[in-house]
């Protein structure tokens, strides 16, 4: 009976530090695509922010450091994002493309620089900490490995993860920049009429949804594994984008989402710690195909924000 | 506004213009589609930059380079198309950009709608603050975008073709609040086609043709004619010259049609009608009554679920849209041109062709003929007097009357049997309605069958030979145009029997 608690305990644990990445990343894809840009930039703004932050998190031996410069190396790419889009009405897609092919070929480019050639950083002296651990002492809380230890003794970045989809929620819904940030998302020609800026609210925006992503891929490199390398991010960042269509363009739709996606993670670790005689790929495949069929079979229709994807021309003509 | 001058291009939209408003004065905006109405207002209210001119407001000139301050100078506009967002709330729609905030940020929607509710009775804008956008009435749109700009303290309101879209009692509304706006000393511009309404209500009209400021009159001191006269620069018939016919044999025999609407209730529920080579047959009744579906059911925009449509003796329907209008012969000039008239990025000349493209006049081998293409668009835009007389331009960027024409240009040419005209003259200026009306009288002078559907009273016993009168999905009442009496209709629309 412990037993099968505590692997309850274990898979939820898992759940919830495989989640926390894509939750950053598609509360980024909620905040710029309620803007009206599209950003399928994520994945290379993740994978830049995985790296930077690894590699602060090496150099400093710093992990808040880390996962700062992160956000500031993400915010860099929503930042040329924006510009191509906002400013220069470039194909949204086409923008989050380049994005994609840059964020990933300039931290490899980084990398071998600082890292004798290597595509993947060295082990970084000290993980994000756990806070449980760090305010009341290792064990003291509750038992180690229990199954409240597994649960909840988790990185700072998980909590960090929750208390910010609680944080977008309440900015997008109950705030005055919120409701802007969706007019502009849904029809720009009225806010522009109303005085609203569009450019400015989606300036904000997509280099906010920098920000996020490079936080997702550092709450990867710098939490989950302790270290940087090519294969880290891998399509985490098109899933979030997923989760986020999945979740309705909501973030607390999009958390739920990404939970799910954590949770076929969650379990196919347990299948693989426990030894079952499922090769390792076919394991590997379960959250993927689990996400899908879940989600395409229980989510209803999904609508996008009305003028998402659209160019914004102010002059008329 | 003084010697205003705006050009897009080669385009010169307004020529030196100048414009006074006084204090609680209804000032009119008259002139013909494509004068340049809306972009004068546009300059006014600081969305387009004017190439020249200046505007001062109580003696001071102020340069608007923005919505914002326009806003901040006390002017506000109900555009010609709502500016509103649909999913948000009437409250949400009205402080966007002004919103009153609690601590931290947070809008504080307990007081806003407080404040739409006090301002809605004020004027007489009854409005729910917290119904949605998308569940609303064309008119209560409406009163949202007024109260949008009162929300703002304007002192001057621009409204932009406010009754186009407006049922006749909406429209009787309207007229109500904009006496209220007057009586609390606001101005108010209005662009109209309707000369009626500028008898009613307006003190002062300016006239405008082809960009250029002509005359600014007292409305009282002239009459309908005139206005008419001095905005197209020639007279203007408000009569249809009709020449005796006798209507053939029927075209189009509808039995026991039964259509439901977007929420499952039977809007069309057991119509009969019939339609005669050679006559207009208009289709009088209030909004809401199953006019909409009864002409997407005869397009093959709505499934049939009862009854039948026959052409010829042939059943049409639940057929697909492009076997109606090909093999069928069925023309159609939808009522919401921009939804399914056209195609805004497309070109002209493209538009024109959006029915017929893959036929031989204008293709061979899936390859499209462009020079056949725009010469057929050269020749309609002269026919149909299409302004500016461009075929490469986008179809967006026509005035709303001519993108109109545009629509009547190609159905019309495309010589159909029967041609369904809904709400054909919705936005048009005088002149433009003529030509319009001459249109369809000349499809039926030639053995073809018209069918009408308007809002407009006057225009259905103008045009049409026969009326008959649609209320609840039924119709009630079939009467020759010439004996019909407004009265007698009006009590029909009303669902009351004769
Ligand atoms: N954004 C634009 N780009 C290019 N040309 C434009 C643009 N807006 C308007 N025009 C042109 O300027 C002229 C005036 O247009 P405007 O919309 O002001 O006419 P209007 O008087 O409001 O007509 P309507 O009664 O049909 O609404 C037209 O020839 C139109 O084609
Ligand atoms: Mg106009």
């Amino acid at each position: 009976m412990e037993m099968i608690i505590r692997d309850i305990g274990f898979i939820i644990g898992t759940t919830l530090m495989y989640s926390t990445p894509l939750i950053y990343t598609s509360l980024g894809g909620v905040i710029t695509e309620r803007s009206g840009v599209v950003n399928i930039g994520l994945e290379g703004m993740m994978y830049f922010g995985a790296f930077v932050g690894a590699a602060v998190a090496y150099f400093t031996a710093s992990p808040w450091l880390g996962l700062l410069c992160a956000a500031l190396g993400g915010a860099l790419f929503g930042l040329i994002h924006a510009v191509a889009c906002v400013t220069f009405n470039a194909e949204q897609i086409v923008s989050g493309i380049a994005i994609n092919f840059l964020g990933a070929g300039s931290a490899l480019f980084i990398s071998r620089l600082l890292f004798d050639g290597a595509t993947q950083t060295l082990t970084i002296p000290n993980k994000m900490p756990l806070p449980l651990d760090f305010l009341f002492g290792e064990g003291r809380l509750f038992p180690s490995s229990g199954f409240m230890d597994l649960v909840f003794n988790r990185f700072a970045t998980v909590y960090l993860a929750f208390f910010m989809v609680f944080v977008v929620w309440l900015v997008l819904y109950k705030t005055r920049i919120g409701m802007r940030v969706r007019a502009v998302g849904e029809n720009p020609e009225a806010a522009n009429t109303l005085g609203v800026s569009v450019i400015k609210i989606r300036y904000c925006a997509v280099i906010l949804s920098g920000v996020f992503a490079g936080l997702g891929g550092a709450a990867m490199s710098i939490a989950v594994v302790s270290r940087f390398s090519n294969t880290l991010i891998s399509g985490h960042g098109f899933i979030a984008l997923a989760a986020m269509i999945f979740g309705k363009w909501k973030p607390q739709g999009a958390m739920l989402a990404c939970l799910l996606f954590g949770a076929a993670k969650g379990f196919e670790i347990y299948l693989g710690s426990k030894g079952v005689p499922i090769p390792g790929d076919i394991l590997a495949i379960l959250p993927y195909l689990l996400t899908l069929i879940i989600l395409v079979g229980f989510v209803g229709k999904t609508t996008a924000p009305g003028a998402v994807g659209k160019i914004f021309d102010k002059s008329g003509h | 506004m003084i010697d205003i001058t705006k050009k897009f291009g080669d385009v010169v939209a307004n020529n030196h213009i100048s414009l006074t408003i006084h204090k609680g004065e209804v000032h009119a905006l008259l002139g013909e589609n494509g004068a340049g109405k809306t972009t004068l207002m546009n300059v006014l209210y600081g969305l387009y930059r004017p190439t020249t001119g200046t505007i001062r407001i109580n003696g001071k000139a102020v340069s608007i380079r923005s919505p914002n301050v326009a806003i901040s100078n006390g002017i506000g506009m109900v555009h010609q198309h709502f500016m509103l967002v649909e999913p948000f709330s009437v409250t949400e729609n009205i402080i966007l950009g002004n919103e009153p905030t609690r601590a931290g940020g947070i809008v504080d929607m307990v007081s806003a709608e407080a404040d739409v509710m006090r301002l809605s009775q004020e004027y007489g804008l009854s409005v729910d603050p917290k119904a949605l956008i998308e569940d609303l009435s064309v008119g209560s749109q409406q009163r949202v975008e007024i109260l949008k700009t009162l929300y703002r303290g304007a002192e001057i309101l621009i409204f932009d073709e406010p009754t186009a879209v407006l049922t006749p009692q909406e429209i009787q509304e309207l007229v109500t609040i904009i006496k209220n706006l007057t009586a609390a000393g606001k101005s108010v511009i209005i662009i109209t086609h309707k000369l009626k309404e500028i008898k009613q209500i307006a003190d002062f009209c300016t006239i405008i043709r082809r960009g250029e400021h002509i005359d600014t009159v007292e409305v009282d001191k002239v009459s309908e004619e005139e206005l008419a006269s001095m905005m197209v620069g020639r007279q203007v018939s408000f009569k249809v010259d009709k020449p005796e016919q006798q209507a053939g044999a029927a075209v189009l025999e509808i039995k026991n049609l039964r259509v439901v609407d977007k929420r499952g209730i039977a809007a069309v529920n057991g119509l009969n009608l019939q339609l005669k080579k050679g006559e207009i047959l208009g289709i009088a009744g209030v909004d809401g009554n199953g006019q909409t579906e009864l002409i997407e059911a005869l397009t093959g925009l709505a499934r049939v679920q009862a009854g039948s449509i026959q052409v010829n003796g042939q059943e049409l329907a639940n057929q697909t849209p492009g076997t109606i209008r090909t093999n069928h012969k069925v023309g159609h000039i939808p009522e919401d041109r921009q939804k399914r008239g056209l195609v805004f990025e497309f070109d002209v000349a493209e538009n024109l062709i959006l029915s017929s493209y893959n036929t031989s006049r204008f293709s061979t081998f899936f390859i499209l003929l462009r020079a056949a293409i725009y010469s057929n668009a050269e020749k309609l835009i002269k026919l149909f007097d299409i302004r500016p007389a461009n075929a490469k331009i986008t179809a967006k960027s026509l005035s709303g009357g001519n993108q109109q024409k545009m629509i009547i240009a190609r159905e019309v040419s495309s010589n159909p049997d029967i041609l369904i005209a809904a709400q054909p003259t919705r936005g048009l200026d005088v002149g433009a309605i003529e030509y319009v009306h001459q249109t369809l009288v000349e499809q039926r002078n030639r053995g073809k069958a018209v069918l009408l559907i308007s809002f407009e009273l006057d225009e259905i016993m103008n045009v049409s030979d026969r009326i008959a009168v649609i209320y609840e999905g039924r119709i009630v009442g079939e009467i020759k145009a010439k004996e019909a009496d407004e009265q007698q209709l009006g009590r029909l629309m009303a669902g009351c029997s004769l």
